[in-house]
């Protein structure tokens, strides 16, 4: 069979003409159904959460409001308060008018809203280490670990650097918040390095460097450990660091300080949101990780070195989980004591984060913002206690977790189905 | 004199290993030797044959020669600097070893659940939430039955249903492996934490609990193997056990060969009439349900307790385990005795410092990462591990 490049043939009818919006058609299609897997799962997890809550609580009015009183817990309501207010622009003096009460910075909805978004920080930033891995076609267990270095180093660089030379405080936390992104790059970037050369495999590294992480952590810091904190107060018997300098603490915008307020953190993970998508669909360094994440084999074929944008993607994807380290660090946490080194799960959640937001800017910064208010929501000081019994209602946001990371695994399975059935259509109406 | 040195390049590494061993050794109880130049000597000794051997192409063997070597030297360093009643109080041997064979039991049952797995093609890193679901369902079963062996069957099940849910998904739907075992371990941690604070809330699980008994061997009398296994828990028994037959099993049987052959080509399994998902689904069950087992032992066995997320990364150490023993059950069940050791050493560490104990459990993770790193010989994976199949 040969193939001749040109017109057909003029005995045969000219090709019927496409119908009119027929590819804007199905481009509309493919973007819903990228919208609709994520929706589907969302609802199937929510909905067998509540069965749960149903089999426990025993009745439909119970498992409404318990989701009601996530819903309230995680400071959501604050946006359904009626009226005409304005937030100030921090840095500034100008105000923007909002629609509700931004000057109620002290009730519960708005300090639980600030918990909310202090969390939704910290879950950009890893979902955007896990995601920018998965573009590379590396699955990062690692952002826990990533996370914790990050954490680690910054509470060393702002704690021991003042002691060494002074430096002005935003000066401080530049370099505190630079050097948790190193130290971010440089776990994920071992596991980066040794897939790219040896081959070994990135899941199997990850997950071993986020232990090594967590114990050498409860080393430093545990009683006896090298820089366990001799602060006063502590009596040498308390497994923590020492706090960061007042000066190092990022400044908060929203809330009481006393409280656990909102601090500027919130605009570098919004930033960061920016940089991750210019990085990846906008520079050739992303051009080149995406060709390696679609098909190693081809992009090496088209000259591009594998194992170089093995190591970049691990060691970015580690940057942006040592970033949030540093910015929980400076922002809220002020030191790391080794019961929140072993209990931290934050990177685990990034997974969830990146995979539920589908590796994409928008949808990273989406389903951080669902899982945050889930965490918040849930959370033992912010939950009803009547509705759930402490320790209760944070399981359940782990089971939706889960269910979400199981669904999300499989939604090849419902776009099948969706095609199946479209195909069956197809046929039938051929037939007729 | 130099008839003795051996000279098959394997025993020679041995020999080096041996004697970094013995480095160590010379400086603890019971020999104790108090000054360094002995241990000095052996150490140098051990780290010339481990870099021979290493040079020679014995790259394993003489990596652990090099390990051992400069290990042996720096611990007898060590205890030399420290205190006579000190280092006493923390070198009994017979605890140590007993303790050992405590810590690695619940590893070895993850371990070589994760085997069949693996070997049968699927990746489970979901081997955490499945033990920590024998563990919760474990203590419940013990509690309302009444009976340890029950709490067993009734963690072997939740296990079960763990494995079957993993199996699903990576077989049937064809869903990544590694997100589906993610997907357990946050299902697991979430269902069991669920449940206990549902049912035992801050109280925690009773301490009346029936749990696992000891197997008393008086006959073995007070000595070092009295010592170590005069009075061990069933459990570590039966993994022994386990170990041993699930060699036969996978190396030795036809079912051994159907699930290697649906871990290394499950194309050519097929064509020959083998029902890889068959085969697949009954692996992972399996894995879930051993791994449920050591799990069971955490809580029922160990101690008679459950507290919220208790494997506490032990599924990742067996899942370590695994890889540092190269998919082979001895290979997996040194592995467990090694981190099980570096666990009882650990504690037994405490003695000095807290601190210094933990950075201990840090261990069994650095050196698989080491042998991944392919520094002493490359574990090698089965061939296709974490890839669904698709039957034609």
């Amino acid at each position: 069979l040969s193939a001749t490049p040109g017109p057909p043939p003029a005995h045969l009818p000219p090709a019927a003409p496409e119908p009119a919006g027929l590819v804007e058609r199905y481009r509309i299609l493919h973007k819903a159904e990228g919208l609709l897997a994520p929706a589907l799962t969302l609802l199937l997890a929510f909905l067998i959460s509540g069965v749960v809550v149903l089999l426990t609580t025993g009745s439909v009015i119970d498992t409404l409001n318990t989701y009601r009183a996530i819903f309230r817990g995680a400071g959501l309501n604050w946006f359904f308060q009626v009226g005409s207010y304005d937030i100030g622009i921090p840095f500034t003096d100008s105000r923007v008018w909002f629609p509700w009460n931004t000057d109620d910075f002290a009730s519960q909805s708005a300090s639980n809203l600030q918990q909310t978004l202090l969390l939704w920080t910290v879950l950009v930033l890893v979902g955007c280490a896990v995601a920018f891995a998965f573009r590379c076609g590396l699955f990062n267990i690692g952002g826990n670990g990533q996370y914790l270095a990050g954490s680690i180093i910054a509470v060393l660089i702002a704690t021991e650097l003042p002691k060494a030379i002074s430096l002005p405080g935003p000066l401080l936390i530049l370099v505190t918040v630079l050097g948790a992104m190193l130290a971010g790059a440089f776990l994920a970037g071992i596991a980066g390095l040794l897939k790219g050369t040896v081959g070994a495999h990135e899941v199997i590294t990850t997950i071993m460097l986020n232990w090594i992480v967590v114990w050498v952590g409860s080393y430093l810091f545990n009683v006896g450990g090298p820089l366990q904190t001799d602060a006063a107060g502590a009596s040498g018997a308390v497994p923590s660091s020492d706090d960061v300098p007042e000066s190092a603490k990022l400044p908060l915008f929203w809330g009481d300080p006393l409280l656990q307020g909102l601090h500027i953190g919130l605009f570098v993970a919004l930033g960061a949101l920016v940089v991750y998508a210019i990085t990846l669909n906008r520079t050739t360094l992303g051009y080149q990780v995406r060709a390696v994440g679609h098909n190693p084999e081809a992009a090496r074929y088209g000259g591009i070195n594998v194992a170089r944008n093995y190591f970049l993607a691990m060691a970015i994807a580690g940057m942006f989980a040592g970033l949030a380290g540093a910015i929980d660090i400076l922002g809220w946490q002020y030191r790391v004591d080794i019961t929140t080194i072993q209990g931290a799960t934050i990177g685990f959640i990034g997974i969830a984060v990146a995979l539920l937001g589908r590796n994409r800017a928008l949808g990273v910064a989406l389903a951080a913002l669902l899982f945050a208010a889930l965490q918040t929501g849930t959370a033992s000081r912010n939950l009803d206690p009547s509705i759930f019994a402490p320790g209760v209602g944070s399981s359940l946001a782990v089971i939706i977790q889960g269910l979400v990371i199981l669904f999300v695994g499989a939604d090849v399975l419902v776009l099948l189905a969706l095609k199946r059935l479209r195909r069956r259509r197809a046929a039938r109406s051929a037939a007729a | 004199m130099m008839a003795y040195i051996p000279h098959d390049r394997r025993a020679r590494a041995w020999a080096g290993v041996i004697v970094g061993i013995f480095a160590a050794l010379v400086a603890l109880p019971p020999i104790g030797l108090r000054s360094i130049a002995v241990p000095l000597i052996l150490g140098l000794v051990a780290l010339t044959v481990g870099i021979g051997s290493w040079i020679g192409g014995e790259r394993r063997l003489g990596g652990y020669g090099i390990a051992a070597g400069a290990l042996g030297f720096v611990i007898a360093y060590l205890a030399t600097r420290s205190s006579v009643t000190k280092l006493d109080a923390v070198v009994v041997w017979g605890a140590l070893f007993a303790a050992m064979l405590r810590y690695a039991t619940p590893l070895a049952f993850a371990a070589i659940g994760g085997l069949f797995s693996e070997r049968s093609g699927v990746v489970n890193i979901g081997l955490e939430g499945m033990m920590l679901t024998g563990a919760f369902f474990a203590i419940w079963g013990a509690d309302v039955t009444g009976t340890w062996t029950m709490g067993i069957v009734i963690a072997a099940g939740a296990g079960a249903l763990m494995g079957l849910l993993h199996a699903v998904f990576a077989v049937t739907l064809r869903a990544d492996q590694i997100v589906g075992g993610t997907a357990i371990n946050f299902l697991a941690l979430g269902i069991t934490s669920f449940l206990f604070f549902k049912l035992y809330g801050a109280e925690g699980t009773p301490s009346d609990i029936s749990t696992i008994p000891n197997v008393r061997l008086s006959f073995l009398g007070d000595g070092f193997i009295g010592d170590v296994f005069g009075s061990l828990n069933i459990m570590i028994w039966v993994a022994i056990v386990l170990v041993i037959v699930t060699w036969v099993v996978i190396f030795k049987t036809p079912i051994g060969l159907r699930i290697r052959a649906c871990g290394e080509h499950p194309r050519a399994a097929d064509t020959v009439g083998i029902d890889v998902y068959l085969i697949r689904y009954a692996a992972v069950v399996v894995s879930g349900i051993l791994a449920a087992i050591g799990g069971a032992y955490l809580s029922i066995g160990f101690g008679n307790s459950f507290t919220e997320n208790m494997s506490g990364g032990r599924g990742f150490i067996a899942l370590a385990a695994l890889i540092f023993g190269n998919w082979r059950p001895f290979g997996a069940a040194a592995a467990c005795l090694l981190f099980g050791f570096s666990s009882a050493l650990g504690v037994a560490l405490q003695e000095y410092s807290l601190s210094v104990s933990t950075l201990f459990t840090a261990l069994p993770y650095l050196l698989t990462l080491v042998a991944v790193a392919g520094v002493i010989g490359r574990p090698t994976p089965p061939a296709a591990v974490g890839r669904p199949y698709v039957k034609q």
